[in-house]
């Protein structure tokens, strides 16, 4: 009804030329940046010394097998993907179990440890950071991908337990019941009756913490040291600085770190958005 | 309707014959009570162990003054004292702190605002904008801090490029990261360019769930643009704009990966933070203790904060 209103009285409207030209102009800003990236890591030094921000006249393509080359990718690269993949893993399981039992299984408490995640995901980082440092150092978890993973699966739990059970909030009770009934414990109940119809709800939180594990960069620039057991953001770190003026080389680098982001985004951006969007309570 | 009959009497036998099941195993409080706890256990004992358990820890370093082997020396409250009696440059921090913080809670709210309800407006293309201004946002901050460096240096940054092109605008040439002037202000504008992006599409989200009679009523009774952004819109999504105000405020205490990545706090001391200082004390002078202790003020001035707007809106403040 207030539809076919609108429509009624479009002619009156005010003009949505303002609105338009200030929105090319934020997503030039938004944008423009990214696209000059892309033209310098095609360039060579020297072109980008007098052609700065426009598209290139010839490619260099080797940027980017130097980049590769000089910045250990093939090995930062693995570290990252381990990350990404025990992460997600381990998040979705033991969130998933949580969730579950905080969704659907009620018990006495659950409300009261919904508050304390909500504490825990707001406690900044930087209060514990120093004394976990030394406690995983006296266990050995220093420097080690396996300590880093537990530190991500920590953080990145709260939201994802909070994701995952507004997802299992909305799903109607009775395919439960009836499992129940044919006998199934909770742990089938949950397999077989709830992943099948929450499972985008899974993926959403799988690509929120996907993304957040490989942009991630300064929890392991303070765990991390040896160069081999870096992730590419925190490699990428140490390589701007070392290639601090190569400017052809290190948006090469760069490039190659956020391609797949972007692609993975544009693919399934209403996911992403949706994730990351409802993760607002997320840092 | 005889279905629905049914369907009702299935249910209410089945309903009593799982309680009746529960009964005989004794399972409804195991069920009800011990097993969704065991489902909540692995998670929680991460959370013990990576976040309690350390933040416990820290209480009690920054009460002492340890450089990070041997004993902790137990000096009470002397890391306080210092802190913010005698540590000049503890106080160049938190004032650029306060700063970085005003900073967060005006440019991008007023950003992504006003860029929120012009896009609402449009019908046509309007998720089409919304997913260009996320773009920054899915970007690594290492990438973004490069990317502006880039484009601020003084040699190959945009505003030499376009005096290279005879369109000589003469502040953008200026090495804003170098200058002690405008350093601290040029590292923000970097951190907020992903970010308003995203705060848009939290407010565009509200927005849109706001009802489209409030619109046409506002319409006929004469109200301007403004006037309808002020009496429709913006009470419509108060709670989210609350919300990401009292958020900002939180993170914008403790920011760190920016001034790391594009000035490590300097040129002097002009970028320092809070936390980039105490990074430089707790891993580079070894002063755990006094790292510890600055670590729980940034801590406790990000909680008086959430205590203070609960307190409010308990008090019936309409935030």
């Amino acid at each position: 009804m207030s539809e076919m209103l609108r429509l009624f009285r479009g002619g009156r409207r005010a003009s949505l030329v303002p609105n338009y030209t200030v929105m090319v102009l934020l997503a030039l800003f938004s944008l423009g940046p990214v696209c000059v990236l892309a033209f310098n890591s095609l360039k060579s030094n020297l072109e980008i010394g007098d052609n700065s921000l426009g598209p290139p006249t010839e490619l260099h393509l080797e940027n980017f097998f130097n980049a590769w080359v000089q910045g250990a990718f093939g090995t930062t690269v693995r570290n990252s993907l381990f990350l990404v993949v025990t992460t997600v893993a381990l998040v979705l399981l033991l969130g998933g179990i949580a969730a579950y039992a905080l969704a659907r299984l009620k018990p006495p408490g659950a409300d009261a440890y919904m508050v304390y995640m909500v504490a825990l995901s707001t406690v900044p980082v930087w209060l514990y950071l120093v004394p976990l440092f030394v406690i995983l150092k006296r266990i050995g978890l220093i420097d080690s991908l396996w300590g880093l993973l537990l530190l991500y699966v920590a953080l990145e739990s709260p939201f994802s337990i909070f994701l995952l059970r507004s997802f299992m909030l909305e799903v109607p009770s009775d395919f439960e019941d009836a499992a129940r009934v044919d006998g199934a414990s909770e742990w089938q109940v949950l397999i077989r009756v709830m992943l099948p119809i929450v499972w985008p709800g899974f993926l959403t939180v799988g690509l929120v913490v996907a993304l957040s594990v490989w942009n991630e960069f300064q929890i392991a620039y303070v765990f991390i040291h040896s160069p081999e057991l870096q992730p590419v953001a925190t490699s990428y770190y140490s390589f701007q600085r070392r290639f601090y003026t190569d400017w052809a080389l290190t948006s090469a680098a760069a490039m190659m770190m956020i391609t797949p982001v972007i692609c993975f985004f544009l693919a399934l951006q209403r996911r992403f958005i949706e994730g990351l969007a409802q993760g607002g309570l997320k840092g | 309707m005889a279905l629905d009959i049914a369907r009702k009497a299935y249910r209410r036998g089945a309903v009593a014959y799982v309680q009746k099941a529960r009964r005989r195993l004794g399972g409804r409080s195991f069920r009800r009570n011990v097993l969704p706890w065991l489902f909540v256990a692995p998670i929680s004992l991460v959370h013990l162990i990576i976040v309690i358990i350390p933040a416990l820890f820290g209480l009690y370093y920054s009460l002492t003054e340890w450089p990070g082997v041997g004993r902790p020396e137990f000096v009470g409250l002397q890391n306080f004292r210092t802190l913010f009696f005698k540590d000049m440059h503890f106080r160049q921090a938190f004032n650029h702190n306060l700063m970085w913080v005003a900073f967060f809670l005006t440019v991008p709210f007023i950003m992504s605002l006003s860029a929120a309800s012009l896009v609402a407006q449009i019908r046509r293309a309007a998720m089409f904008f919304r997913t260009l201004l996320f773009v920054p946002y899915v970007l690594p901050g290492v990438v973004v801090a490069f990317v502006w460096r880039m484009m601020m240096s003084p040699r190959v940054g945009a505003g030499a490029q376009l005096a290279r092109w005879g369109l000589d605008i003469p502040l953008l040439g200026h090495p804003f990261l170098g200058d002690t002037q405008t350093a601290l202000w040029a590292v923000a504008f970097v951190a907020n360019w992903p970010w308003w992006g995203f705060l848009m599409t939290l407010f565009l989200a509200a927005m849109q769930a706001i009802s489209p009679e409030l619109y046409d009523a506002a319409k006929i009774d004469g109200a301007n643009r403004w006037q309808e952004f002020r009496n429709v819109t913006l009470p419509g999504i108060r709670p989210t704009v609350v919300f990401m105000y009292l958020m900002s405020a939180i993170w914008s205490f403790t920011s760190f990966g920016y001034v790391w990545v594009l000035t490590q706090g300097g040129p002097g001391v002009s970028t320092e933070l809070l936390v980039t200082y105490l990074y430089k004390k707790a891993f580079r002078y070894f002063e755990v203790g006094y790292g510890a202790a600055i670590g729980l003020t940034v801590t406790a001035l990000a909680g008086t904060l959430v205590v203070l707007s609960t307190l409010l809106r308990r008090r019936g403040w309409e935030i």
